[in-house]
């Protein structure tokens, strides 16, 4: 179970009056909100300072690490562009792209390289669907014991209706070589130190045909905001967003494994079923993150509320089924002892967030915990426990919020 | 001739209808400012060779952001920086920034 769900204990601090005093009292020159990071540090700064963005949880100014405010998950079932959570890995990000002159290069093992302008790529096949997008290491700051790393709570995720070509139509323009074994993906963004690792990442060759992966061009019916990967974007349905290469304009058919060290080295989980296993374990074998785990959380309600002892109440949130659809939610609100089926909202397609709702009744005056379990259309449960391995992937216990009942 | 115009029209419709449903693209060149991070590690004198070095590629806040961890933990970050990420660190200048790095947020 995973005891400090992100949103639910925050004690936001952000417009009207009440915010202003609490934030003069506190000598802050700018609104935070606590994410509930045990041990800390806590507190982190929201701004507006980004372009294109609304206000956001700063987790690192440079090169951005921009994390979602939970409440925004209560507001529909898309994550608006300008609440969308931002992750790069270099600082050297172009702050200007002309539309007329950028270009996606298609070369390596094809028959024919090709120089895609925008005009080009919005001559394919349209193509249109919603999915999640989420970092691999969303929710780390809850991991226990703490691990280095970027100290997400649980909002570097959103989920998104993506427009745009099969990545299959544009590999089959170039026409693909036999003896191709995977394709690489490179954006415009480049290390400030010269012979760093530029960040690239790799897909096999017939998961790069499968028809789902996708090149966007539009997200939830626009251009993509410059740091959620203007003009292009690599949509791989289903896996975690490391993947999902931003400001895409190289792709490269390889004849071998890739082996650099996006790769090779780096987002690599333990070959162990979700990933986990215990803090100290060494000597595992490693694999490169790929799909994504079922997960649920509670959107409407938050650590500590006060609800009517014996009176019906409301529960929503959202739930995803990682890389397949959900089949059901499930509410307890007795610590997991029983568990009863919330009413699942609209499908907008397997990949995506699926709202629910539910009500739930708490008789006894005093504390008691709700938690929110899905499965998943492949039969896969969240665990009980919360995941653990030394990266702080792929977290997706059951998620747990303590109430009273008053 | 009546009948191949009429499947004709209706071809015409059934393929036009989804494309009227397409988002048709403008793209707009975009052209915007990064904000840039002012903020430098505290600490006078023992903050210098962590601010000397580690800010050219990333802000402070990512570090400032970090659990308490040990000092096994912290060293493999450095060390880190240097080997995989090429930040070009004197070894001097590792020890100086593991040992900030342990002394304001360490843990046994």
């Amino acid at each position: 179970m995973v005891t400090t769900q992100g949103g639910l204990r925050r004690r936001t601090v952000l417009g009207g009056v009440g915010a202003a005093c609490l934030a003069s009292s506190l000598g802050q020159a700018e609104p935070t909100v606590m994410l509930p990071l045990g041990g800390g540090p806590e507190a982190r700064r929201l701004t507006t300072a980004f372009p294109e963005k609304g206000s956001m949880i700063l987790q690192r100014m440079r090169p951005p690490l921009l994390e979602t405010p939970f409440e925004v998950f209560d507001q529909g079932v898309f994550t608006p562009n300008d609440r969308f959570f931002v992750r790069w890995h270099w600082s050297v990000i172009p702050e200007s792209v002309d539309a007329g002159a950028f270009r996606l290069s298609v070369r390596g093992q094809v028959n024919k390289a090709l120089s895609l302008s925008l005009h080009d790529m919005a001559a394919f096949s349209q193509v249109e669907l919603a999915a999640v997008n989420q970092c691999s290491g969303n929710s780390r700051g809850l991991f226990m014991p703490r691990v280095p790393g970027a100290q997400w709570g649980n909002g570097a995720m959103g989920n998104a209706r993506w427009t745009g070509v099969r990545l299959r139509d544009v590999l089959d323009r170039a026409g693909v070589k036999a003896g191709a074994v995977q394709v690489r993906f490179n954006g415009m963004d480049a290390p400030v130190v010269p012979d760093a690792p530029d960040f690239m990442k790799s897909l096999g060759i017939d998961h790069a045909r499968d028809g789902e992966v996708m090149i966007a061009y539009a997200m939830n019916g626009t251009q993509l905001p410059l740091l959620n990967g203007f003009p292009l974007r690599l949509i791989v349905p289903g896996w975690y967003s490391t993947y999902w290469v931003k400001m895409l304009n190289d792709i490269e058919v390889l004849d071998r494994v890739d082996d650099q060290y996006w790769m090779k080295t780096a987002y690599r989980i333990p070959d162990t079923p979700n990933g986990r296993v215990k803090p100290g374990d060494t000597g595992f074998k490693t694999v490169p993150i790929s799909k994504m785990n079922p997960r649920s959380f509670i959107t409407n309600l938050t650590s500590g509320q006060r609800i009517a002892a014996g009176a019906p109440a409301a529960v929503r949130g959202i739930a995803f089924g990682g890389d397949c659809g959900v089949a059901r939610v499930d509410i307890s609100a007795d610590t997991g002892k029983t568990w009863h089926a919330a009413v699942l909202g609209g499908d907008e397609g397997k990949f995506g967030f699926r709202r629910w709702n539910a009500t739930i009744s708490v008789s006894a005056k005093g504390s008691e915990t709700v938690m929110v379990r899905c499965t998943n259309t492949a039969g896969v449960v969240q665990p009980p426990e919360a995941n653990w391995n030394p990266a702080g992937f792929m977290q997706n216990g059951i998620e747990s919020l303590p109430l009273i009942a008053t | 001739m009546l009948v191949k115009l009429m499947i004709a029209s209706l071809l015409t419709c059934f393929c036009v209808t989804p494309a009227i449903s397409q988002t048709v693209m403008n793209f707009r060149s975009v052209k915007v400012e990064l904000p840039t991070e002012e903020r430098m590690f505290p600490g006078g004198d023992k903050a210098a060779a962590i601010n000397g070095n580690c800010l050219a590629c990333h802000s402070a806040s990512m570090v400032l952001n970090q659990p308490p961890l040990t000092r096994a933990v912290w060293s493999a970050e450095v060390h880190k920086m240097v080997s995989a990420y090429k930040a070009p660190v004197s070894p001097q200048d590792v020890d100086a920034i593991i040992a900030y790095l342990v002394q304001t947020n360490g843990k046994p």
